[in-house]
C-alpha cells in the first residue's frame, strides 16, 4: 500500500490559531503517527477519512486521489472506502452487536434484516467470539467486546485502509496489551493496511513499521 | 350528550391532523436548522418560534389575511375549491401553526444532542446521507421528537384564539372543545362547561404524563446497567 499526505489547515478558536502542516509518504502496511494529544494527529486521520476538509494540499491512497485542493477533488467519506475505528468506538447505541457489524453492508435507508445470518457478519461474530452477544446492545457488553465489535464493523466491508484513533486508550492496562497483540496478528492475517495515531510508546513498538512523530501540527521526524 | 361528544371528536380530529402535519414539517425544519450553518439560522428560528409568543388572535388575523377570500393564498385556494375560512380544515391550519414551535424546539434539541461522531461513523461506513438520517439521527432523536409531538398535540387540542378567528364557532362543524366551553359559559350552561373542562384537563394531564416519560433525562430501567 502507499499513502501520501500533504495537507495544510488553519483552525481558529477565539484568539488562538492552530496550524496543521502534515507531510508524509509511506508504503508500509503499518504506519503510526505518534505524538502528544493536541498535536494534530486526530485532525490528520479525519482528513484521510474525509471528515475534515484541509485548506490546501492533497491526499492519495494507492495512487487514488482522495483529496486535491488544487484540482478541486474532495471524495466524500462514503466513497473513500476507508474504515475508521473511533477512540470511543462510536458504536450505534440503538442497534444490536449484529446490526452494528452489518451497518455498512447496507448503504441505503434501512438496516439489514436478520443481520446475524449474513455470512460476513456471522464470520466476524465467530472470529471475535461474539456469537453470544449478537443480540446484545453496546451498553450491555464489556470494553474489550466493544472494541471487537467496532473492529468487525470497520472491516466487514473490506476497506482499503484501516484508520485507528488511539485504539486502546479506552481499555484498562491488562486488556490493552492483549488487544494490541490481537490487532497486530489480525493485521498480519488480513494484510489490511493500517494507519494508527497514538500517544502510547507501546503501540509504536508493537504496531509501528513506519513511525512519524507529530508535534505542534507538524511531522517532526521523517 | 351530543353537546359533549361532537366538540370532543372534532377537537381530536383537528389536533390529530395538526400533529401529523407537525410531525413532518416540524421534524424537517428542526433537522434543517440543526445542520444548517448560516448567520440566517437564528433569524429563521426566531420567525418559526413566533407562534409560541404571539397572541393567538394575532396569528388568527394573519391567517385571515393570507387565507381569507380576498387573501393572497385564499383566492388561489378558492379557485381550486379549497375553503379554509369557517371550516374544520381552517382549524387544523390554526392549530398546526400554534403548536409548530413545540415540535421544532424539542426536535431541534434532540437532533443537536445526537453525537456527531455516530453520524460520521455511518458516513465512513459508506451509508448515504438519507441513510444517516433514517438509521442514526432520527432513531436517536426519536424520544425527544415524540415528547415534542405529544406537547404539540396537547397544545393543538386546547387551541382557542386563532381557531375562533379563522374557523369561527359553528356547532357541529368548527366548534372545538375550547370554543364550546366558551359558548357554554356565555350561555350560562355551567354543567356542560364543567364536563367539557374536566374532559380537556384529564386528556391534557395524560398527554403531559406520557411526554414527561419520553423527555431526555427520564431514565428508563433498561438504561441502567
Amino acid at each position: 500500500m502507499s499513502v501520501a499526505v500533504h495537507i495544510r489547515k488553519e483552525l481558529r478558536a477565539d484568539d488562538r490559531t492552530f496550524r496543521l502542516s502534515i507531510d508524509f509518504v509511506s508504503d508500509s502496511d503499518r504506519i503510526v503517527l505518534y505524538g502528544p494529544s493536541g498535536a494534530g494527529k486526530s485532525l490528520t486521520l479525519k482528513a484521510v477519512a474525509g471528515l475534515m476538509t484541509p485548506d490546501e494540499g492533497r491526499i492519495t491512497l494507492n495512487q487514488r486521489t482522495l483529496f486535491d485542493a488544487a484540482h478541486g477533488v474532495n471524495v466524500r467519506p462514503q466513497q473513500r472506502n476507508v474504515a475508521y475505528l473511533f477512540q470511543d468506538y462510536a458504536l450505534f447505541p440503538h442497534l444490536t452487536v449484529a446490526q452494528n457489524i452489518a451497518f455498512g453492508l447496507q448503504r441505503g435507508c434501512f438496516n439489514l434484516r436478520r443481520p446475524a445470518s449474513h455470512p460476513s457478519v456471522a464470520r466476524w461474530l465467530e472470529a471475535f467470539g461474539l456469537e453470544g452477544t449478537a443480540a446484545s446492545y453496546p451498553s450491555q457488553i464489556s470494553g474489550g467486546q466493544r472494541q471487537r465489535v467496532a473492529l468487525a464493523r470497520a472491516l466487514v466491508a473490506q476497506p482499503d485502509i484501516l484508520l485507528l484513533d488511539e485504539p486502546f486508550s479506552a481499555l484498562d492496562l491488562s486488556l490493552r496489551e492483549r488487544m494490541r497483540h490481537e490487532l497486530s496478528e489480525l493485521q498480519q492475517q488480513l494484510r489490511v493496511p493500517m494507519l494508527i495515531i497514538t500517544h502510547d510508546p507501546a503501540d509504536v513498538e508493537v504496531l509501528g513499521d513506519a513511525v512519524f512523530e507529530v508535534r505542534d501540527g507538524m511531522i517532526s521526524r521523517p | 350528550m351530543g353537546a359533549v361528544w361532537t366538540p370532543l371528536l372534532l377537537s381530536l380530529k383537528v389536533a390529530g391532523w395538526a400533529t401529523v402535519l407537525n410531525l413532518f414539517f416540524g421534524v424537517a425544519a428542526a433537522y434543517g436548522l440543526s445542520r444548517w450553518r448560516s448567520p440566517l439560522r437564528d433569524l429563521i428560528d426566531s420567525i418559526l418560534t413566533l407562534p409560541l409568543v404571539l397572541p393567538p388572535t394575532v396569528l388568527g388575523y394573519y391567517l385571515l389575511v393570507l387565507f381569507g377570500k380576498r387573501g393572497t393564498f385564499g383566492a388561489w385556494l378558492s379557485g381550486m375549491g379549497i375553503e379554509l375560512v369557517f371550516t374544520w380544515q381552517g382549524a387544523v391550519i390554526a392549530s398546526t401553526i400554534v403548536a409548530f414551535p413545540l415540535v421544532l424546539k424539542s426536535a431541534r434539541a434532540a437532533f443537536e444532542n445526537v453525537d456527531k461522531q455516530l453520524e460520521n461513523a455511518a458516513r465512513v461506513l459508506g451509508v448515504s446521507e438519507a441513510g444517516v438520517f433514517f438509521r442514526v439521527s432520527l432513531p436517536l432523536a426519536a424520544r425527544g421528537i415524540a415528547a415534542g409531538v405529544l406537547l404539540a398535540f396537547a397544545r393543538a387540542l386546547g387551541e382557542f384564539g386563532a381557531t375562533l378567528m379563522i374557523a369561527g364557532n359553528l356547532p357541529g362543524r368548527t366548534q372545538t372543545l375550547s370554543v364550546a366551553i366558551y359558548e357554554a359559559v356565555q350561555a350560562g350552561d355551567d354543567s356542560t362547561a364543567t364536563l367539557l373542562v374536566v374532559i380537556t384537563s384529564v386528556t391534557c394531564v395524560a398527554v403531559l404524563l406520557i411526554a414527561g416519560r419520553l423527555m431526555p433525562g427520564h431514565t428508563r430501567r433498561a438504561d441502567l446497567s
